[in-house]
Parts: structure tokens; sequence; C-alpha cells
């Protein structure tokens, strides 16, 4: 019941909003190219579909590898922060400084210094997706339980040991959460430096055909385009949902179903 | 032994305390009197600013033991919420295979947590993870954690503390039996007088700021006892012995 309703709603107010919408442009005569009515959007996914599905995948590609490369080093800065309190006092506040600044302002300096075009879309995006799964799994890292930790000392346990037995499994839940947010500014990001990148490369993005769609006037395009994305978006955040559920399905508060608890 | 906290607290001062092999012996106090810190450092996880403490094993003594002949129960279950309940009963082994970091526990020392799981009647339960359990299931696990490399020493802090008193009845029963069964020396720290009347052979009542020792009893109760002893009058006697000690430890000077 609940499972249906937690589906249902959201499609039926959906619906409704679409009916809405296509209504008040038919009703009001609005021409397309202010609002275009959901049938024409949809009939624009239909025409232009394959060639913006083109450009999907390379918006995708930079995300994903953004994303890739976000949880790898994410990970890895985290990791080195807990093992050096020093490195984590002189380091963090630049990783802050990097994760405040507009990354508008700095994608073309990104873009003129880094020379291969796919490269320099993918250091935008990385900028923008590694600063949650840094800070998230930091604290995870040093949250450890102390009476555990206690433990693992009376029986004379290594370093070594405590990492892989205890310090990674407590910040297992805390690097997921990071990744699923990371996941969704991956894509912002690699939008972001596409619209500051323009044509640059040889390849176009999903963005760049909503600018050019904007310059032509081809607001169904657009719209088009623009549902491409966020339903890209949705498809990663429940794909990283799935993914933390897998993982953490044994034993972690947010993830044990209801029916389980006793 | 003394201990005083980098904040300037002084913890213990002057705890002067020799415990025998075998004993049962309850610490008991208010809270903040230091307790808990005695034992941190007799399991070697604090060291004391002042004097020292030993473990005799065999002949020398020495400041600690090696791992293994010690077990620690905290007032939390302290489980690994990720690992099944055999897994969290095996940690000691698995830390003890310090050669290969992901080493497998070994199929005898597998038989010893289940049968240390048997022994506080959570056999059946090895593939269940502890939010399956309840509370004072949980603490029979750790529990059986503690007991499963068969300690010496058996450490235990405000262990039924969190724990409903049905549990905490069942649980004391079981302790009892789990000490007789091999004899291992157990420090039980306490805030409860019946408790530790009921289950130990000898209590040390401690008096906050700076936590010292005030008295030293002897409880004099046959062994082993069962639930009848709650009843005797030599049982309310010894508690009304206690609760005096415990009253004179709270007055202020």
């Amino acid at each position: 019941m609940d499972r249906a309703l937690r589906i249902l709603a959201p499609i039926a107010i959906g619906v409704v909003f679409l009916a809405a919408w296509e209504g008040v442009v038919r009703l009001k005569g609005i021409p397309p190219y202010i609002l275009p009515a959901p049938s024409a959007v949809a009939m624009s996914l239909w025409v232009d579909g394959p060639s913006l599905m083109g450009s999907l995948l390379v918006t995708l590609r930079i995300t994903l590898a953004a994303l890739a490369a976000a949880a790898f080093f994410g990970g890895a800065l985290a990791l080195l922060f807990s093992r050096s309190r020093i490195l984590e006092l002189s380091l963090f506040p630049y990783a802050v400084i990097l994760q405040v600044t507009p990354i508008v302002a700095i994608a073309p300096l990104i873009i003129i210094w880094v020379r291969q075009p796919f490269l320099a879309l993918l250091v935008c995006a990385w900028i923008v997706a590694f600063f949650p799964i840094v800070s998230n799994t930091t604290v995870g890292l040093n949250s450890a339980d102390r009476n555990l930790l206690a433990l693992f000392r009376l029986y004379g346990a290594s370093p070594g040991q405590v990492l892989l037995y205890l310090r990674l499994p407590t910040a297992l839940p805390y690097f997921l959460a990071g990744l699923r947010i990371s996941g969704g500014l991956a894509l912002i990001g690699a939008v972001v430096a596409e619209f500051v990148a323009g044509t640059g490369g040889a390849e176009t993005g999903l963005a760049f055909r909503i600018l050019e769609a904007g310059y032509r006037l081809a607001i169904p395009r657009l719209f088009a385009a623009l549902f491409l994305l966020s339903l890209t978006g949705i498809v990663i955040y429940l794909l990283l949902d799935l993914l933390s559920r897998r993982l953490l399905r044994h034993w972690h508060e947010s993830a044990v179903s209801e029916e389980e608890e006793e | 032994m003394t201990k005083r906290f980098a904040s300037g607290l002084e913890a213990l001062g002057g705890v002067d305390l020799a415990i025998a092999r075998g004993e049962f012996l309850s610490i008991l106090g208010p809270s903040g009197c230091g307790k808990s810190t005695l034992l941190r450092i007799v399991a070697g996880l604090s060291k004391p600013t002042g004097g020292s403490c030993r473990l005799r094993l065999g002949g020398r003594a020495e400041p600690s033991l090696p791992a293994g002949h010690i077990g620690f129960v905290f007032q939390d279950p302290t489980l690994m919420p990720w690992s099944t309940v055999a897994a969290n009963v095996e940690l000691p082994f698995r830390i003890a295979r310090r050669g290969r970091i992901a080493g497998r526990v070994r199929s005898a020392e597998r038989d010893r947590a289940a049968a240390s799981l048997a022994a506080v009647g959570l056999a059946g339960f090895e593939r269940s993870y502890p939010h399956q359990l309840s509370g004072g299931m949980r603490m029979r696990v750790s529990i059986a954690r503690a007991l499963v490399t068969g300690p010496d020493l058996l450490l235990l802090d405000e262990p039924f503390a969190a724990l409903d008193e049905i549990t905490r009845h069942a649980l004391n029963d079981d302790l009892l039996r789990l000490w007789d069964a091999n004899r291992p020396t157990i420090l039980f720290v306490t805030h409860s007088v019946f408790e530790s009347v009921y289950l130990s052979t000898r209590i040390a009542v401690m008096a906050p700021r700076p936590g010292r020792i005030v008295a030293d009893l002897t409880v004099d109760l046959p062994q082993p006892r069962d639930r009848s002893v709650r009843t005797g009058p030599a049982y309310a006697a010894m508690c009304e012995t206690v609760s005096a000690a415990l009253a004179a430890a709270m007055a202020p000077r």
C-alpha cells in the first residue's frame, strides 16, 4: 500500500501538472518559442532523440569519469587525512576553498590550462563533485566507536587491522552518502563546464545542445534536452541509492527495512 | 596508584588494591568516582600517572598480559553492526592472526566461538546481525566475545546498567554460572548494591573526588549462588552493610 503510494502519488502529480501545462498553452495560444506544450517537447524528443542521445552520451561520459575520479581521489584523500592530522589540518582548508569557489568562474581558466577538452571538462566536474566525498569520508573514518577502538587495542590489533576491520566499515555509510550527493554534483559540474566551454571540443555534450537550441529559438528541443538531463540525474541518484542499500542492507539504520526491525 | 587527567581532574587518588586469582570483585561506587578509570588502567588501556598496576599470570608480575588473557565488557554491547554475531565473537581470533591481514579464522576457533555463544544461550544466532537482536541478547554476544579466548581476567564495566531488571537478573545468573565454570578473576564495576552483593565474593566501595577505596568487604554468602540467595536474611544484612558503606562514601567530608 505504502509502496504503491510512493510510486503512484508522484506520477499522478506529474500527469496533472503536464495536463494543466498542455491545457494552458493550448487555451491561451502561447507560442512554442515562449513555452512549448509538453506534446511539442515529446515530439521534439522523438524527432531529435537520436542526436540528443549522442550528446547525452558525451555528457554522461564526463559525469561518470568525474564521479569515479571523485570517489577514488576523495576516498584516498580522506584516508590520508585520517592517517595524518597535520595533513588534514593543512590541506582541508584548501579543499574547502576549491569547493566554495564558483566553478563558473574558474572553468574558463581550467579550459585554457588543460588543453585536452575532455580532460578539462573532467577536471571541472571533478572539482564540483569531490568535496562531499572527502568531507563525509573523513568524518566517517574518524567516527569509529571509542569502545571498539579500545577493544581492538586490548586484543593487540595493528593499525592496518583497525583500518580494515573497524575504520573502513564505519566510514562506508558516510562515503556512500557523499557519493550520492556527488553523483548529482558531477552532472551539474559537467553541464556547467560544457556551458563555459561552448563548442570547445569536437564532440558536443547536452549542455551545448541546450545553448544551441536557445540561440535558434528551438525551445521544444531545449526542453527535450533539459528533460533528458534531469532524467539522467534521477537515474544516477537511483543507481547510487540502490548501491548504497545493497551494501548496507544488513546493518545500517538507513538501509534496514522496518519489517526487519523488532 | 593515582590517575590525573590532562584537564587536572584527579580521577584516582591513591588506590591500593590487591586482587587474588579467581576472585569475583565488585567495584561499587557512585558515578564519577573513577571506577571505570580503574578498570581501564587494569586493562592497560590507560596508564596511571602515579604508581603501577601489575598482573601476574604465572611467574613474574607484568604491567600487562598478552592479548587474549583479558576480556572486557563495556556498558554498551559495543558490537560491529556490519558483522554477524559469529564474526563479532571471532574478532579476537581474527585480530590475533596478524600475519595475514584478512586472515581467516581457523575451524577450531570457529568452534570455540560457537561454544562461547552457546554458553550465553545464543546457539543458533551465529548468522544474525546485531540489529536483529534485543538489548539483552546483544549484551550476551558481548560477553561471549569477552569469554571466547578463555581469559584469566574478565573486566566488566557496568555491563547491565542499561538493561531492564528481568534481563538483568537473568544475565546475573548467567555470569555467575560462567564464572563458576572456569573461575576467571572478575572485576565487576557497578553502581548497584544488590547486584554487587549477589554476584561477588568481595566488594570494594569507592568514593569520588578523588577516586579512592573506602571500604573493602568480603561477601560471605554460600556458593554457588542462585535466586534463593536473594530472599535470605544473610543477603539482606550484607546489602545493608554495603549500603551503609556506600552512604558513608557519598557523605561530604
